[in-house]
């Protein structure tokens, strides 16, 4: 009878009591993950997510052009010599989220950017604000002609996406 | 308070359900025996609006749902339908929205309420986070019901909320992928939102559950915030009294609601939302729905991402802790000098937070939201725990009935 077995005597019910409880948060796991992970980007939306090519020859100097890629939208912009100047001539290690001009482009006079404010998703309006760069008019993010934070809440710089150059520098591939 | 039931059904077949599933007998020792005390104003008539108006949602909401399509292509387009083509669908779709509004409306003046008689004190804590946990429901269900028609506010709302988690350290990348389904706010997202904007209001009836019957373990609080010591003097039935007070109250609300609803819809709401969701352009001004701009104006406030948003979650979360820092042991700010001006500045506060939340988040705007977000937090952190130390209190009543009798010669009719 079980109150007649002494406290420090393990039981047949003991040994049932670990096995099934093991067995239960094992269980719980292993269903928990599916669960949660369901929720991820599906294989539909990563195979959408394919590079896209962009004709650098109808961009002019100055101009920005917008592309979408991954349901956001990328910055291409076609940099002035003042505009190069200015990202270049900055003091880094200053800046808030400090990286240089160089780090951030593969060919000066092409910049290209995610076009999502780091602070919390606005697409930044360009050619606005007082670094030349870009003003996020949600709660006033300023960035500059590197696309790197300077003012306001936002706490990185914008995000430069993965790019390559075809041979003849004509055509651009970002992702 | 409830005791175990004496309710005796009338017919045979009564008693004989009765005996086999006692529900007569738990809605009537609920709702019809039930004390309430009788020195209660018309503050403590806004839980019954709350029902009724949880009951409004699910019923307008279910009614929606069978002309809605979640799907980034069709969902703009199916509210159209909705409000042009579907009988009496603008009223439904009116209903919802604005009832969305009153809902909060109603839940403010419920959360003041308990803020200003103190009815987090003791013995009402776990009441009183159970408020705080359907508040939150509430915030959560709002906002992905705001999402639903695919308009610019929806998706830059949604694209603006989703991205506060972003600031976690380390995953926030990794959590808003997750959320969203993908590489930003889209199908899957709008998809998800559907299913929890469904699932949630049924959540808080859950928790309300929860909530009235700790209300009914401990008894309401009162204006005056003193116990009940006498059953018979100091309380009334439930049924006639509050029953008819609730009722009456519950039909002056609806006239107010039906107010928006039929004569001016769309003044809660914002216009870019009969806009259609643009992922490539962000409206120049984005303001959320009324009922979150206080929290808003705060997260602008902080020019820091990581502070801003741990703020704007601070500000919920402190309320959770109420019961605990407030260290007054008299309950109703009537008699507390001090708290009560506290309080009414504290009132003013957030209706400021609110009015800033909805400006520009430049200049003085900015100042002002930081003095008053200063206040919000020192109201909760800083007075309230030393106000309890330093202030001296009035005398409350002796009991219920003495305050009820107060400055009258009848006596007390022993009905
Ligand atoms: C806690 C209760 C609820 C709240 C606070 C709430 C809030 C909202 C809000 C603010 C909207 C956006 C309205 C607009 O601007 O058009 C909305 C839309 C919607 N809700 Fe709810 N809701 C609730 C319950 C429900 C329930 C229970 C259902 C379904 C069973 C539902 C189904 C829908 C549908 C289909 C829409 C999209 C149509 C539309 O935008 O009018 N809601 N909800
Ligand atoms: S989203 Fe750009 S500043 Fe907030």
């Amino acid at each position: 009878m079980a109150n007649t077995a002494t406290m420090d005597e393990p039981t047949r019910r003991d040994m049932l009591f670990i096995a099934t409880g093991a067995f239960a948060a094992i269980g719980a796991a292993s269903i928990a993950w599916p669960l949660i992970n369901q929720m991820n980007p599906d294989a539909s939306t990563i195979a959408a997510g394919v590079p896209v090519d962009v004709d650098l020859g109808g961009i002019k100097e100055g101009q920005i052009v917008t592309v979408k890629w991954r349901g956001n939208p990328i910055f291409v912009r076609y940099r002035s010599q003042k505009e190069i100047d200015e990202a270049v001539n900055v003091d880094v290690a200053k800046l808030p989220d400090p990286q240089a001009d160089a780090d951030r482009v593969k060919k000066a006079q092409w910049l290209v950017l995610i076009g999502v404010c780091t602070h919390l998703g606005c697409i930044p309006q360009g050619h606005d604000g007082p670094f030349d760069g870009w003003l996020c008019h949600c709660h006033g993010s300023v960035y500059d002609t590197s696309g790197r934070i300077r003012q306001g809440p936002a706490p990185y710089n914008l995000a430069v996406p993965p790019t390559a150059f075809s041979a003849d520098g004509k055509k651009l591939t970002i992702g | 308070m409830s005791g175990p039931s004496t309710y005796q059904p009338k017919s045979a077949l009564g008693r004989w359900f009765e005996a086999r599933l006692p529900i007569g007998g738990l809605v009537h020792s609920s709702f019809v025996a039930y004390p309430t005390p009788r020195n209660l104003n018309y503050w403590w008539t806004f839980g019954a609006i709350l029902s009724f108006m949880l009951g409004a949602q699910i019923v307008t909401g279910i009614v929606l749902a069978m002309h809605y399509t979640p799907h980034v292509d069709y969902a703009f387009n199916s509210v159209e339908t909705i409000m042009r083509d579907v009988n009496w669908g603008w009223f439904m779709r009116y209903a919802h929205a604005n009832g969305a509004s009153m809902f909060f409306i109603a839940v403010y003046i419920h959360m003041f309420r308990g803020l200003y008689y103190g009815s987090y004190k003791a013995p009402r804590e776990v009441l009183w986070i159970l408020g705080v946990i359907i508040y939150l429901l509430m915030m959560a269900t709002g906002f992905m019901g705001y999402v639903l028609p695919w308009g610019q506010m929806s998706f830059w709302g949604a694209k603006v909320i989703t991205n506060l988690f972003s600031a976690i350290p380390l995953v926030g990348n990794s959590v808003t992928t997750w959320l969203w389904g993908g590489y930003a706010v889209d199908n899957p997202t709008l998809n998800r939102f559907y299913s929890l904007h469904y699932l949630l209001p049924f959540m808080i009836a859950g928790v309300v559950v929860l909530h009235v019957w700790a209300l009914h373990v401990v008894g309401q609080n009162n204006p005056d915030g003193i116990d009940v010591k006498n059953v018979e003097k100091d309380t009334v039935a439930f049924t006639p009294y509050a029953t008819i007070k609730d009722s009456f109250a519950v039909v002056v609300f609806l006239i107010f609601y039906a107010w928006f609803v039929f004569f001016t819809p769309n003044y809660l709401g914002e216009p870019d939302n009969y806009i259609q969701a643009n992922p490539l352009a962000t409206p120049a001004h984005i303001v959320p729905e009324w009922y979150y701009l206080p929290f808003y104006a705060i997260l602008r406030a902080i020019p820091d991402k990581l502070i801003g948003v741990c703020a704007l979650f601070g500000a919920i979360i402190v309320l959770a802790f109420l019961p605990w820092l407030d260290t007054s042991r008299v309950r109703s700010g009537k008699y507390r000098p001090i708290f009560k001006v506290c309080f009414w500045l504290f009132v003013l506060s957030c209706l400021g937070l609110g009015w800033l939340g909805a400006q520009e988040p430049s200049g003085g705007y900015v100042i002002a939201a930081r003095l008053l977000a200063l206040y919000y937090f020192g109201f909760f952190l800083v007075l309230l725990p030393i106000l309890g130390l330093v202030e001296t209190p009035r005398t409350p009543p002796a009991s219920i009935a003495e305050a009820v009798l107060r400055g009258k010669t009848a006596t007390i009719d022993q009905h």
